[in-house]
């Protein structure tokens, strides 16, 4: 082919535009031809400097972002979408701390109805049970006066099974309360009332029935802000009925 | 002398995968959407409301898209004809030359055309100024061929002209660029 016919094709050629069997007839051609070769590698480099130069402008961040706000199909789902799994896990972390918190609330509470029971078997163990001796409810009651930060009823037993022994000042985490020794038969029921405060509502054992706690029948509720609980080797129906006395009473 | 040939079209492919949203379509390109807008409008806030009144058009016509073509020639298209329809592309548009569609005979170019100079910075900005001074009609061409490396057949789809005239406006538009270049190199 002659040199005129293959520069009018040598912008095509150097745009690449040449069907692939003439693009490779050009290539067999150019080193035999040094006009044809200076032409194409100026083009070549021309083009070469114009994709460098005619990136000249770049959107500034705020741009972009406006441009991004504006086209994004799916403004409120895909930033869910990208919340979600942080959401999944924080929602695993809480239930795995709330799962854990309940058993550390749960163990808590055993231990605690296991204080409760110690402080049962200790009374009955001593000599002196309690330091105010007496039947008498408008005697025990008075005794506490001046040695709790509260005060409670207690109810009428006459003509009941149930006899009050009497009571004495005790301790459960550091914070005093009263313990008041019945007896039922041969059985002695210890009930303890204190302040109520978190970790003493037992929710998951001995909450408003009776349940079993190391063998003991136990009771426990709540109200007028003080934290009942009855613990006896009693059986459940016996304790039942002087906590029925006790809120009755309170 | 095949190393010359450092383009080749189509190795890039700008067909949309089916199902894909349009913002995934559309960012990609924000960033030389913007670079077109601005040598079309020598302006950046007249850039920038085309940019984004090109994206609007876009995001309503959406489902005019057919998925599976070429979504870059789409939106180029888009973005060029709202140009053409703004006030500066009306002006632009009035000055093009009357014989732009002449094809003249392939000029070679001179073994003294300093080609060499554009490898430095300084002869960036004067080839950044040859681009400036050239009518829009050959700005848009040469741009879309070096720059955004289109086909000539994706080039002429978009412009809606024939193949030839895409070729014609870009010999034109590299002649010219290349007397700018020559102008400025010997009066320096």
């Amino acid at each position: 082919m002659a040199c005129d016919l293959w520069r009018a094709k040598i912008e095509a050629y150097a745009d690449g535009e040449l069907p692939a069997a003439e693009q490779a007839a050009f290539d067999a051609h150019l080193p035999n031809c040094a006009a044809c070769a200076a032409d194409a590698l100026a083009r070549v480099q021309m083009k070469r400097a114009m994709a460098t130069a005619g990136k000249k402008f770049t959107p500034s961040a705020e741009f972009r972002q406006r441009i991004e706000k504006q086209i994004s199909s799916r403004p409120k789902s895909s930033r869910l979408k990208a919340w979600l799994p942080g959401l999944a896990v924080a929602a695993a972390v809480l239930v795995i701390a709330l799962a854990a918190g309940n058993r550390w609330m749960a163990s808590q509470e055993r231990r605690t109805l296991g204080e409760i029971a110690d402080l049962h078997v200790a009374t009955l163990a001593s000599g002196t049970p309690v330091d105010v001796v007496s039947t008498d409810r408008h005697t025990v009651k008075p005794w506490f006066a001046g040695k709790l930060p509260f005060t409670f009823n207690l109810p009428e037993l006459q003509g009941t099974p149930y006899t009050l022994i009497g009571g004495r000042v005790t301790y459960l985490h550091q914070t005093p309360g009263a313990q008041l020794l019945f007896q039922v038969r041969q059985h002695r029921i210890s009930v303890f009332i204190f302040q109520d405060r978190p970790g003493l509502d037992f929710t998951s054992g001995a909450n408003g029935s009776v349940s079993r706690q190391l063998s003991f029948n136990m009771e426990s509720w709540s109200e007028g802000g003080l934290r009942y609980v009855a613990i006896s080797d009693v059986d459940s129906g016996s304790l039942r009925q002087l906590c029925d006395l006790l809120k009755a009473a309170g | 002398m095949a190393a010359f040939r450092v383009y080749t079209h189509g190795a890039m492919s700008d067909e949309a995968l089916p199902g894909a949203s349009f913002e995934d379509l559309a960012l990609p390109l924000f960033d030389s959407l913007y670079n077109f807008a601005r040598w079309l409008t020598h302006n950046r806030e007249e850039a920038e409301d085309l940019v984004q009144e090109t994206y609007a058009k876009a995001l309503r016509g959406f489902r005019s898209y057919q998925p599976g073509t070429n979504f870059r020639a789409w939106i180029y298209r888009i973005l060029r004809n709202t140009f053409l329809t703004s006030r500066t592309g009306l002006k632009a548009t009035m000055t093009v030359p009357l014989d732009e569609e002449e094809h003249g005979p392939m000029m070679p170019v001179t073994p003294e055309t300093p080609e060499s100079i554009l490898l430095d910075q300084s002869s960036r900005q004067i080839l950044q100024d040859a681009i400036e001074k050239l009518p829009v009609i050959f700005r848009e061409v040469v741009l879309l061929c070096d720059v955004e490396e289109m086909s000539y057949q994706e080039i002429a789809e978009m412009l809606g002209i024939p193949i030839g005239t895409v070729m014609s406006r870009l010999a034109r538009a590299r002649r010219a660029l290349r007397e700018g270049l020559q102008a400025k190199a010997q009066g320096a």
